[in-house]
């Protein structure tokens, strides 16, 4: 099975071609807001941090920022700093150089005189990069070259019952045809975690699942918090899930059955085929960030209760198996599976379709977040205590 | 009569269903169990794809969906009724 995508300089394959505006710190956000919006192929995202914050939360702004501008679906990044950040761009250019040597062009607020005169020069530059990127095509690739991320969110007992499981099938089929595909979302394992570590495929990969697990769970308690307060969420209750537990047996299926061969650190690549978990919070905006900073190409999203979120760089493609949410929200949701659970098609005949889909949107099709245009392209950071 | 099929049982293990449909008091879910259909008198109203017990459960007994522990009774579950979270909750975690 193939996909037509770009192959970036640095070897990669990506299914789109983005010329990313990137603010190193909070404040250079409007810059690079203003910036891309003037330049319809440009796309830019808020960053929150990069300043007034301890080692530990910066080394994670670094590592997502470094991540987004290397994910292939981007041909060329114009980063944008104030200049007195903690999150220098000196120091950012040097972790993306060494994440990837695609085009990178630098400007500092400071420098330049204020956010007009950045503006003005961000734009000739953004414009630049962007006929660059114009001259790209799309050539055949290996299916086995697209690492698919996989997200539930805003689930109900259609999440578990189906939506799930179709992806889980999807997830199979990649898998089997050579590709990767990732989950993440620890604190929606509890309760399933002993399904998970059965199908490791080593000793290593097993233990490390019940450590991302328990390190979640105590780091919580060890602030004084309780994991249960936050999941379920009240959306989850409505629509028929009880406790975390539960939750977390509908979402594992969004894995599939195929053994687990990596666990990886919040927003971290990989090199392995088959299938990964990356350790991160179950908040699907934070979840599906680190996992695009991971180097995914594509995101399949379910959904029981209906979620409009994207991404800036990858398609998010939305699935439900609730007809009454799909009615409802029928702008944000790609595709319907109620008719799995109404008995009038199968899992499997469902999924074998779902991978075709996916096909298309690796090809070019616009998932529904995406014909928004710059819009529904959230991105939320980890962090692991309060700013300074 | 051709009576359709409005609960889902996950797994032949479990003590509780999914209704796919809203169901009122005293109204019939049913539900496939391996080969066999299953009928059961619903007590109380129950909201579309909620969990109705097929047994009847007992406080701080196991309650199972995918074959699996979804959590515990935290008062006494009579068959038919409706199962959330007014009854149940999370296992106790010997962590």
């Amino acid at each position: 099975m193939k996909f037509h995508g770009y192959k970036r300089i640095d070897g990669k394959i990506g299914v789109r071609n983005h010329t990313l505006i990137l603010p190193t710190v909070a404040c250079a956000n409007e810059t690079c807001r203003i910036i891309a919006e003037n330049l319809p192929e440009a796309v830019s995202l808020v960053n929150q941090n990069g300043c007034g914050e301890v080692e530990g939360n910066r080394q994670i702004t670094q590592k997502v920022l470094s991540g987004l501008a290397a994910n292939p679906n981007v041909f060329g990044t114009l980063m944008i700093g104030l200049g007195c950040e903690l999150n220098q761009a000196e120091e950012m250019s040097r972790i993306i150089r060494s994440k990837t040597n695609k085009p990178l062009e630098v400007l500092l607020i400071q420098e330049e005189g204020g956010t007009l005169n950045t503006i003005n020069k961000g734009i000739r530059i953004a414009q630049d990069l962007i006929r660059q990127a114009s001259s790209c095509q799309r050539e055949l690739f290996d299916i086995s070259h697209l690492t698919v991320g996989v997200e539930c969110g805003g689930s109900d007992s259609t999440s578990g019952l189906v939506a799930n499981p179709v992806i889980g099938r999807v997830s199979d089929l990649l898998i089997d045809l050579g590709g990767t595909v990732m989950f993440s979302e620890t604190t929606e394992i509890i309760g399933a975690e002993h399904l998970l570590a059965q199908r490791a495929a080593s000793p290593e990969v097993s233990n490390k699942i019940f450590e991302i697990v328990n390190r979640r769970e105590s780091y919580l308690r060890g602030v004084g918090e309780d994991l249960r307060s936050g999941q379920p969420s009240p959306g989850n209750k409505a629509g028929g899930l009880s406790t975390i537990e539960e939750k977390s047996l509908g979402c594992i299926h969004k894995g599939g059955t195929r053994p687990i061969m990596e666990i990886l650190d919040y927003a971290s690549d990989t090199k392995k085929k088959g299938l990964v978990i990356m350790d991160t919070p179950g908040y699907d905006v934070l979840s599906v960030t680190a996992k695009v900073a991971g180097g995914c190409q594509l995101i399949i999203f379910t959904t029981g209760r209906g979620n409009p979120i994207g991404n800036p760089i990858a398609p998010v493609v939305k699935v439900t198996a609730n007809k009454d949410t799909f009615k409802k929200m029928e702008d944000n949701i790609d595709l319907d599976f109620s008719e799995v659970l109404e008995g009038v098609r199968s899992i499997d005949e469902v999924g074998n379709e779902v991978l075709e889909e996916i096909v298309r949107i690796a090809n070019g099709k616009r998932t529904k977040a995406e014909v928004y245009g710059f819009g529904f392209t959230e991105t939320v950071m980890s962090r692991i205590c309060d700013y300074v | 009569m051709d009576k359709k099929i409005n609960a889902i049982l996950i797994h032949h293990n479990d003590n509780v269903i999914t209704a796919i449909e809203s169901l009122q008091t005293g109204s019939v879910a049913r539900y496939q169990d391996d080969q066999e259909i299953v009928e059961i008198v619903v007590t109380e109203e129950i909201p579309k794809f909620h969990k109705i017990a097929v047994v009847d459960i007992q406080e701080s007994e196991s309650v199972y969906k995918y074959g699996q522990l979804i959590g515990e009774a935290i008062k006494t579950i009579s068959k038919g009724s409706h199962v959330h979270d007014h009854n149940i909750a999370s296992p106790k975690r010997t962590s």
